[in-house]
């Protein structure tokens, strides 16, 4: 009796058939924002109209659902046929907290590989424009998940000025070559050398955020969240970049 | 889990066992189109306890699948493996049966197993870091031609 692979790596790619473009944001060091890039791009993107989800790829410390308000228990995937994400504020929402319910979760690499293949096997996205993937910070399972079975995808690099962040987040470019749409400068007190380099390496463009301190009171609402400046900002530029991929890529 | 009436009486099965089930029926397939093979006379899967698949709609969602999808096989073997888990910290072993769980937490680990690192802790010394060494979901053990 002969073993074929984990059935689960072969769903995942049914489960995405009908997303036309995976978009991770992605960056190897903590606390540059990408949790609140990706969901102010999902929003944006969803209030230009398209159809949108938003997968937080955290999966022992979700933080997507704090921005966007919604309380573990609040709301559920629907079970249907696999499980179907809820709609919160026009973006269909995926995160691990609905099942640990905001609990701490500690899994190792193993679980954490599992974890993941378990919910991009059965999660039901239906036809999706733009799914955005939040990513936890570092190289490590989560990146490699994508990285190995998700092999259709356009990310963002997101860095803050500081030398810690660019000098790793060029490190991570090396691992995702090929596959970066664009480099966000978050939080961005000034515009070093080094991010302009690491753009022109790659040959794509930089976006540069500045720092929001109305951000911050905004989290837990989807609608003040879009009516800051930086939310603004991720319009303007990561959502309309968005766009022009989506403009090339097939319907 | 039961959304709806059971597929078996000529209801509708929409639960997320059919997910399972889809995802074994599209691996098989790939499987014996790589090894050459027109069909798999046996096929086992084993079913981790910790998940709570429900075994007769799972069975039901394989059947269904493999005819949707071409596959022909002769039977589904279903085979069922107890959840044990060990602590990394104090080595202890213990048995899904010796955990109490309520039936709101019993769901969510039916969907995401990885669920339980959230609820399940050591009994001897209530460490979080422990492995689960067997049981935890569906898995395709083998295919004979």
């Amino acid at each position: 009796m002969s073993s074929p692979r984990d059935p689960r790596l072969v769903a995942v790619g049914e489960r995405l058939r009908e997303v036309r473009a995976v978009v991770p944001f992605l960056s190897s060091k903590g606390g540059v924002g990408k949790t609140l890039v990706s969901v102010a791009a999902a929003l944006a993107l969803s209030r230009r109209g398209l159809r949108v989800g938003l997968l937080d790829l955290d999966v022992t410390n979700p933080t997507v659902h704090v921005v966007l308000g919604v309380r573990p228990g609040g709301v559920a995937p629907k079970e249907e046929y696999g499980v179907v994400p809820p709609e919160v504020s026009g973006v269909r929402v995926m995160s691990v907290v609905f099942y640990t319910m905001g609990r701490p979760a500690p899994l190792r690499g193993e679980s954490v590989s599992s974890a993941i293949r378990e919910l991009l096997s059965i999660t039901r996205w239906g036809p999706l424009d733009v799914l955005v993937v939040d990513t936890p910070p570092g190289m490590s399972d989560e990146l490699l998940e994508l990285l190995t079975y998700i092999r259709r995808f356009s990310s963002f690099l997101v860095a803050t000025p500081s030398r810690l962040s660019l000098e790793s987040t060029a490190r991570l470019a090396e691992l995702v070559t090929g596959r970066v749409t664009g480099v966000v400068l978050n939080m961005a007190w000034e515009v070093p050398e080094e991010a302009v380099r690491l753009a022109n390496r790659l040959s794509v463009p930089l976006y540069v955020l500045p720092y929001d301190s109305s951000v911050e009171v905004s989290l837990g609402s989807p609608e003040r969240l879009v009516a800051t400046g930086f939310a603004r900002a991720v319009d303007a530029y990561v959502a309309e970049h968005i766009l022009r991929l989506l403009s090339t890529a097939p319907a | 889990m039961l959304k709806g009436p059971r597929a078996d009486l000529g209801w509708v099965v929409e639960v997320h066992e059919w997910a399972l089930a889809e995802a074994v029926v599209l691996s098989l397939s790939q499987y014996l189109r790589e090894v050459g093979w027109g069909r798999a006379s046996r096929v086992v899967v084993s079913l981790g306890e910790l998940q709570a698949v429900d075994r007769e709609v799972f069975e039901f969602a394989l059947r269904e699948l493999a005819s949707l999808y071409g596959v022909e096989v002769g039977r589904f073997e279903l085979i069922e493996e107890e959840a044990s888990f060990e602590c990394r910290s104090c080595g202890f072993r213990w048995r899904l049966r010796d955990v109490d769980l309520s039936d709101e937490v019993r769901e969510s680990i039916h969907f995401l197993p990885e669920a339980a690192y959230a609820y399940v802790r050591c009994p001897r010394c209530g460490s979080a870091d422990f492995a689960l060494v067997s049981g935890r979901g569906v898995r395709l053990e083998g295919v004979e031609p």
